[in-house]
């Protein structure tokens, strides 16, 4: 056991890791407060779409030299307000849209990096993540990102259930639903980014979905299930890169697995509690 | 005081004209009733008021310093996902959201006034049940009870009894002629032609746009208003 724990504590010494463990935790947190929104007001395909954009834009900032971050975060925001855009305007055109654009970009963006690099390791760890993409300026950039998210989330919170509930109330009552739709996805967007480069492309928008679909296994409450979506992601992702760090698997995908079997289990838990 | 005024007002659905030519006034005080057949555009009216549907054509204009976070309403129909995770007392309580602004957190009136609206309402008892596991009924309640703690000037009813219980209908009636006996102004959609006729002064009969817009006691007089009176007596 105390192994267990010198070993930790080694990895942690690395600043890459502990790099990757500050901006995970923080994006994971973002994610799973953006995520019980996206999820309940069934926008979840619009992460998705978003990572793929995401994807396009750093293979496209990479080939062209830009700066990735300062290239792809603008590019992903109005990609943002237009899904939401056009998921507004009619449910299943909508749908066809969000797979065309994020299929899109895809292509555009493998095009791009493989004019460039040759298809390779590159292209390997944009689609699947890699620890090691995390400078210190992404750190510091989840920082402020989580930052403004929570002090949103806490500030707007009573808006964001009224408008995630019940859209035509609000609306009725004066509330600026269109705005906090497009506060919402323009915070995902940031968040995508952000946590795309570690947890991969593909993978990013399970960080989005998991854990307040876990959470609403056993929640009955909104604050409840923000509560415990929050720590859910959160604790998966820590537990993920540890394991991932032991095991020598990808983190991403060990992230997801985690937050897989902990969905198992809630689901479990709450079919035994609803009896 | 006119709290709202429709100018030559259409409303349709992608070009279908539901109702047209629609003028009048709500002013502040006003009990007013709109009823007519299903079809006619009684909801669809509403939710031209409620800004949530814009006019075809026409203005929809609001006067009296009336904001639209002063409104309380119930839609005919709530969509609200199977899965939904909020207690009572949180949706009850969201409508008390459009008073905060900006700012964060409910004040301990906020879930003070959520708090009595269910108590007239009778589902105390329900407060940290989850919302999408109640009854049909219970469910009305507790959205008129939101609806309740939005409205601050005028509130907006469309079919508010369907489902009630008939102990709870007059109860019901009862609280919103209270509330307007204390300044609030009252528009509901109501097959009832009955409890119209009882409880409000003023009565609105749409088909296809408004063919009857008076007071009760000339709407009984008037042809339209017996035939539908007359026309809805079953015994
Ligand atoms: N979302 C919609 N899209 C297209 N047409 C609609 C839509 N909603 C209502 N309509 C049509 O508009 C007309 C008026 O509908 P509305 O809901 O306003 O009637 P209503 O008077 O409230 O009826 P009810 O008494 O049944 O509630 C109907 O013919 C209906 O088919
Ligand atoms: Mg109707």
């Amino acid at each position: 056991m105390t192994d267990l724990f010198e070993y930790i504590s080694v990895m942690f010494s690395y600043t890459f890791i502990l790099r990757a463990l500050i901006a995970g935790a923080l994006v994971s947190l973002c994610a799973a407060l953006l995520g019980v929104s996206l999820v309940l007001k069934k926008y979840s395909m619009i992460g998705d779409g978003l990572s793929h954009v995401g994807f396009g834009a750093i293979a496209l900032a990479t080939a062209l030299n830009f700066a990735p971050m300062k290239f792809t975060v603008p590019v992903v925001v109005v990609a943002a307000v237009l899904l939401l855009r056009v998921s507004e305007s009619s449910k299943i055109k909508g749908d066809s849209a969000i797979a065309m654009i994020s299929t899109g970009a895809l292509a555009v963006g493998i095009l791009a990096a493989s004019m460039t690099t040759g298809m390779n390791t590159d292209i390997n760890s944009y689609l699947f993540g890699s620890i090691l993409a995390m400078t210190k300026e992404d750190v510091v950039l989840s920082a402020i990102l989580s930052f403004i998210v929570i002090v949103l989330f806490i500030v707007f919170y009573n808006k964001i259930f009224a408008v995630t509930f019940d859209e035509n109330f609000a609306a009725a009552t004066g509330t600026k639903v269109k705005a906090y739709n497009m506060l919402i996805a323009v915070l995902t967007s940031v968040t995508v980014v952000l946590g795309m480069r570690m947890m991969g492309a593909l993978l990013i928008s399970s960080l989005i979905i998991f854990p307040s679909l876990t959470a609403m296994r056993v929640c009955k409450k909104f604050k409840s299930v923000i509560f415990v979506s929050a720590l859910v992601s959160v604790l998966c992702f820590v537990a993920g890169l540890i394991i991932s760090y032991i095991a020598s698997t990808p983190t991403g995908a060990t992230v997801v697995v985690l937050n897989i079997a902990v969905f198992l289990i809630f689901a479990a838990a709450g079919k035994i509690i609803n009896k | 005081m006119a709290l709202i005024t429709c100018e030559n007002v259409s409303l349709g659905y992608e070009g279908l004209t539901v109702a047209k030519d629609i003028n009048f006034s709500i002013y502040q005080g006003d009990y007013l009733s709109v009823i007519g057949r299903n079809g006619s555009g009684k909801s669809t009216l509403l939710k031209a008021l409620l800004r949530i549907k814009e006019p075809e054509r026409g203005k929809i204009v609001y006067g009296g310093g009336l904001k639209q976070s002063e409104i309380g309403c119930l839609a005919q129909q709530t969509p609200v996902q199977k899965d939904f995770p909020a207690s009572v007392f949180e949706v009850v309580l969201s409508g008390r959201a459009p008073k905060r602004g900006l700012t964060p957190f409910y004040s301990r009136a906020d879930k003070k006034d959520a708090l009595d609206k269910m108590e007239l309402l009778g589902i105390t008892n329900l407060k940290e049940r989850c919302f999408r596991e109640l009854s049909g009924g219970q469910r009305q309640r507790a959205l008129l009870a939101r609806a309740m703690c939005a409205a601050e000037k005028i509130l907006f009813l469309d079919e508010p009894v369907t489902g009630l219980d008939p102990v709870v209908t007059t109860e019901f009636f009862n609280i919103i002629n209270e509330m307007h006996k204390n300044g609030m102004t009252i528009v509901m959609v109501s097959h009832d032609i009955h409890c119209a006729v009882k409880y409000s002064g003023r009565i609105i009969h749409m088909d296809g746009g408004i063919l009857f817009d008076g007071t009760v006691d000339e709407y009984k007089k008037s042809k339209i208003g017996a035939e539908f009176i007359g026309g809805h007596k079953h015994d």
